[in-house]
Parts: structure tokens; sequence; C-alpha cells
């Protein structure tokens, strides 16, 4: 099974997700209230362990583990950017969670929030159906 | 051992979390991104002709192969290495929720808000049926989430995720000022 080893990686994610409170409601409206440097400091140093792996990816001109050359991630704007990072702001506030959380939530004991993950499978289908009567 | 079971300093939690990004690359050239994994569930579960799941989701299976060691993740964390006390907030946020009579508990969740029987109330509703489709919904119209544009969009110097994790903070934000309160008393 040459997937086993990205469920590894996830569970590696999921557990510092967990371990750093990341997926806990309580976090983020104390991130959202901007009464602790805790969040800020994950994202803060998250992305800049990012950037310098990539820079030094880059740098090395380092292989993927077949040999294949690193395709650098590019993203591209549209208005979905705008539109919909705000409704998914929403929803973080909300449940507490970003699609990795949601299925963290899970994994820690909150069965219930098994509803949160199958609402956002329906909002991620909604969209798909809606999309053509959106601005892009 | 004792600091595994201790909550993880932003420090330690913050790099680790970022090492998910060349981690994936170098093993498999994978992006890190977990709102796709909503997709590809889609795809296979209900495509319906539609434009955007429509594809060959079993090309993507690592997605969901990460999703579930997400899962698994959060299982070990709140299990084998649970931390003993409630989620240390500060005293801020702890009397701000105290006004909704939400107590710090043990658990990274308020149970007060999230268990069976809010589920089926207005104020649960809201919370997680609501909330989980804005996330989904959003995640999929913005092409990314918190992962896939905040982590590895930023990392990557992309300035569209830099607009699309500012609008996440700014929806959130304005979210828990204006409206988050009146949900919160129901």
């Amino acid at each position: 099974m040459k997937n086993i080893k990205y469920l590894a990686i996830g569970l590696f994610f999921g557990l510092t997700l967990t371990k750093g409170e990341a997926i806990s409601w309580y976090r983020i409206q104390e991130m959202f209230r901007f009464e602790s440097f805790h969040m800020f400091g994950i994202f803060m140093t998250a992305i800049s362990t990012g950037a310098l792996s990539l820079f030094i990816i880059r740098k090395l001109k380092l292989k993927t583990a077949t040999g294949e050359e690193v395709e650098m991630p590019k993203k591209e704007y549209h208005h979905g950017v705008i539109i919909g990072s705000l409704l998914f702001g929403f929803g973080w506030a909300l449940t507490g969670a970003c699609p990795g959380p949601i299925y963290a939530q899970i994994g820690s004991g909150f069965l219930v929030t098994t509803f949160t993950l199958l609402a956002a499978l329906f909002g991620t289908w909604c969209y798909a159906y809606f999309q053509k009567y959106l601005p892009d | 051992m004792n600091w595994i079971y201790e909550p993880w300093p932003w420090y330690v939690a913050g790099p680790l979390i970022g090492l998910t990004v060349p981690l994936l690359l170098l093993v498999g050239n994978k992006k890190l991104g977990i709102s796709s994994s909503l997709r590809h569930i889609c795809a296979a579960v209900a495509p319906a002709n539609l434009n955007l799941l429509k594809y060959e989701w079993r090309k993507e299976a690592w997605s969901l192969f990460f999703a579930a060691g997400v899962l698994l993740g959060g299982f070990v964390g709140s299990y084998l290495f649970a931390n003993p006390n409630p989620v240390a907030i500060s005293e801020g946020t702890q009397v701000y929720l105290n006004s909704f009579k939400i107590k710090s508990s043990i658990g990274l969740m308020p149970t007060e808000l999230f268990n069976w029987n809010t589920l089926f109330s207005v104020k649960g509703f809201l919370l997680m049926i609501v909330g989980g489709f804005l996330v989904g919904f959003g995640t999929r119209y913005a092409r990314g989430c918190t992962s896939g544009h905040g982590i590895l969009g930023l990392s990557a110097l992309q300035w569209p995720s830099l607009i699309a994790t500012a609008s996440f903070f700014v929806g959130g934000i304005l979210f828990s000022k204006f409206i988050l309160p009146y949900i919160l008393t129901l």
C-alpha cells in the first residue's frame, strides 16, 4: 500500500494540531478575540518553517524520494479567494475547526462533530452544484 | 516524558506543523491541503455530473489517507497523550465564555455546546451544521483552507494565499464579534 505513508504523515500533522490545541474551539475563540499569542505564534512559526524548507529544497535542488523534481505550489487569484474565505471564516468561528481539525475533533472523541464533517461535505457539494451561478 | 502529555507550546507545535510541507513534497510531491479531501469524498460518493466533481478521484486517494491520519492524530493526541488539565486559555477569554455559561473543562471542546442533545437544538445546529456547511462551501469556493492557503500557500509566498488567509481572519473576527454572541445566548 503506497498510500500508507500519507496516513503516517497525516497522523503526525493531526497529532501536532491536537497537542498544539489548534483544533480547540476555545483556542479559536481566543484567537479571534486577540486574547492570546498562542495561535498566532503557531501560524507564524509554521509558515516560517514551511518557507525555510521550500527555500532549502530549491537551493539544494532536492529531489523527491522517487527522484522527481519537486513541484513548487502555485495559487492563482480569483474572487472566490475573498468571498469563499470570508464564508469559511464564519464557519471557523462557529465550529472552531478548519477542515484539518474537523477530522481531528472527531478523533479526539467528540463524535458528534461527525455531523460537522457531514455538513462540510454537503457544503462542498453545494458549492460544486452552484458554482456556475456564482462569481468566480 | 511529561512534555508529551502537556499541551505543546506554540514554538514547538508551529514548526512541527510547518514540517508537514517539506515532508509531503519530498515523500511524494504532494501539496499540503485538507479541504481537497472533502472534494474527493464528494467526487467519490455523489459526483452528480458536476464539473467540479468529474475527475479521477482515485488518483488523489493519498489525500483521503492523509485525512484519515489526521483523525487518528486527534485520537492519539487526546487519548494516549491526553492533557489532564483544561485548555489554558487566557483569563479574558475565560471571563467572556463564562458570561455565556461556558466553562473550560478537560478536553479541547466545550461539552456544553458540542454534544448530541445540542445537535438537535437551534444553537447546536448553527454551531455544527451551519458552521460545517460554511467551512465546506467556503473552502471549496476559495480553493483552499488554512493548510492549503494559510500554511502551504504563504510558505511559497503566493499572494492569493495572503488574501485568502487575511479573509479567513476578517470573516472569523467579524463573526465572533457581531454574530456569535447572539448564537451563544440562545
